[in-house]
């Protein structure tokens, strides 16, 4: 190989190499590719919280934000995105502090004094309708689907180990005596609670430390990746014993196809692999509610597919899945569906 | 110095593949099109990609009478004819997850799209697999970086 071109290449290599070039990152390319699906474009919110809301931005500070870019919320849909590089992360703090004006709040890592147990107590009369007895935060995850919906966001969860380790308690004190203007979440002075009564609330709140909720421990990437059964019934009797099963389940049928199908002209596709598509819409809606991403598992699936004359049943493990969305809630949802496959293929294969 | 300059250029060529590494679980992007819009040219964008188009499910029936106010919320799926024959047959575990599909939905006047990132896949393959599902992986970025464009 002449030496010349090998130059060349390694040259154009070094100056595509962010690593090697150090290029400032791009907060708001980085936003977007990461961030905006859930907060929308310009921060106003969706799935996630409304980051341009002034209030919210004059309540936390940059490690706060670049703490729980990292981090996430384990289990409460918002991912950590611990694989993006440090200035990365900044970057994309520094392009979300572009849509307010106001320089962001600074606060210590001090602890605040005060006495749980009546912080407890004040937090039962004026937090839990929203947070959750134990700090769980609201349901759902605030996509509004086009949906009318009551509140502007969805009650964060208090106790989740993300929130925690993000919120300093100058930040939690400073937004329980503000509020947060825009959002249901009020001014605890306006409330009549005083400075004292906030400490204990921040104290109490501090406490959910130990025992706050984690994702859920579902070791999802020990999860095979589908279910398997293997019919002693011919292919065709095997199709057919799975629409009946599916039936039998409270579902209807909404779709019998070869997997080929639609890819190769008709007439051609592999007539041994065949997908028995079917739903239940009351289902549906409850999985859309709990996580409007779940289209990724519909419509329910089992494929029959015939191989050295053993047939198969097959369908995906809905808990392998489910652990892809850092929803503690949907998971509760695929442990019922990954029950309801289980039954409807050994009713098929019975 | 060959095995220097060899040295280099492995270097150099595993930071500029990292450069488009993606480490989600999920591959999400907003656009701001309606809805129908975004819907023809998702699948403009994924058959400029090579795929084929295989079908567009809805996944609303009965939405709007559950309160919604849409019944905007199609799954596309989509593939390369040959790949998924081969596929299908030599990786089994691979068969339920194909076609590979992307959920669309409105969101308001915007239009999210949605997938899991196949790197979750490569459990079920070995090496001639994972090559596979590297190349999923990037035309899914790809894709919804082009989606993620107004024009």
């Amino acid at each position: 190989m002449p030496r010349q071109p090998i130059y060349a290449y390694i040259l154009v290599l070094l100056f595509l190499s962010p690593g090697l070039v150090h290029a400032a990152p791009n907060g708001q390319q980085l936003y977007l590719q990461h961030c905006a699906a859930c907060h929308g474009n310009e921060g106003n919110g969706g799935v996630g919280v409304p980051l341009a809301l002034p209030a919210f931005q004059a309540s936390v500070d940059d490690q706060f934000l670049v703490d729980t870019v990292r981090l996430g919320r384990p289990g409460r849909v918002m991912p950590g995105f611990s694989f993006l590089k440090q200035q990365e992360i900044h970057a994309i703090v520094t392009h979300i502090r572009t849509w307010v004006t106001a320089t962001p709040p600074e606060f210590g890592k001090a602890r605040i004094k005060g006495d749980i147990k009546r912080g407890k107590q004040l937090y039962a009369q004026h937090c839990t309708a929203c947070h959750g007895a134990n700090g769980e935060g609201g349901h759902g995850t605030g996509v509004t689907f086009s949906r009318p919906r009551d509140l502007p966001i969805i009650a964060p969860s208090l106790s989740n180990s993300g929130f925690l380790t993000a919120a300093s308690d100058q930040l939690i004190k400073k937004t329980l005596i503000e509020g947060r203007k825009g959002t249901p979440m009020l001014s605890a002075v306006e409330r009549g609670l005083t400075e004292k009564d906030v400490d204990d609330v921040v104290a109490f709140v501090r406490s959910f430390e130990d025992h706050s909720i984690p994702a859920d421990h579902l070791d999802f990437a020990a999860e095979p990746l589908t279910m398997e059964y293997e019919s002693p019934f011919s292919f065709d009797k095997t199709i057919e014993k799975v629409k009946q099963a599916v039936i039998g389940m409270n579902f209807r049928v909404i779709r019998e196809q070869k997997l080929e199908e639609g890819l190769v002209e008709q007439g051609k596709e592999n007539p041994k692999q065949v997908m028995v598509y079917f739903c239940n819409f009351q289902l549906l809606n409850e999985a859309l509610a709990v996580d409007p991403r779940v289209g990724l598992f519909l419509p329910c699936r089992v494929t029959i597919l015939e191989e050295k004359g053993k047939v198969k049943l097959v369908a995906i493990n809905p808990k392998r899945l489910s652990g892809l969305f850092n929803n503690n809630e949907l998971n509760k949802l695929c442990e019922g569906m990954y029950e309801t496959y289980t039954e409807i293929m050994e009713e098929a294969t019975l | 110095m060959k095995s220097l300059l060899v040295g280099i250029i492995f270097l150099a060529t595993s930071l500029f593949l990292n450069q488009t590494a993606f480490a989600a679980h999920m591959l999400m992007a907003r656009t701001p099109q309606s809805f129908p819009e975004a819907m023809l040219k998702l699948q403009e964008v994924i058959r400029n990609k090579g795929y084929v188009v295989s079908r567009v499910q809805r996944v609303d029936i009965g939405l709007t009478s559950s309160g919604y106010q849409t019944d905007k919320y199609r799954v596309v799926f989509y593939g390369v004819p040959e790949e998924i024959a081969r596929l299908s047959k030599k990786y089994p575990a691979l068969i339920s997850y194909l076609p590979l599909k992307i959920s669309i939905f409105a969101e308001g006047k915007d239009t999210i799209l949605v997938t899991a990132n196949p790197q979750h896949l490569k459990k079920a393959g070995d090496a001639a697999l994972a090559r596979a599902i590297n190349k999923w992986e990037r035309d899914l970025v790809d894709i919804f970086a082009e989606m993620r464009e107004e024009e």
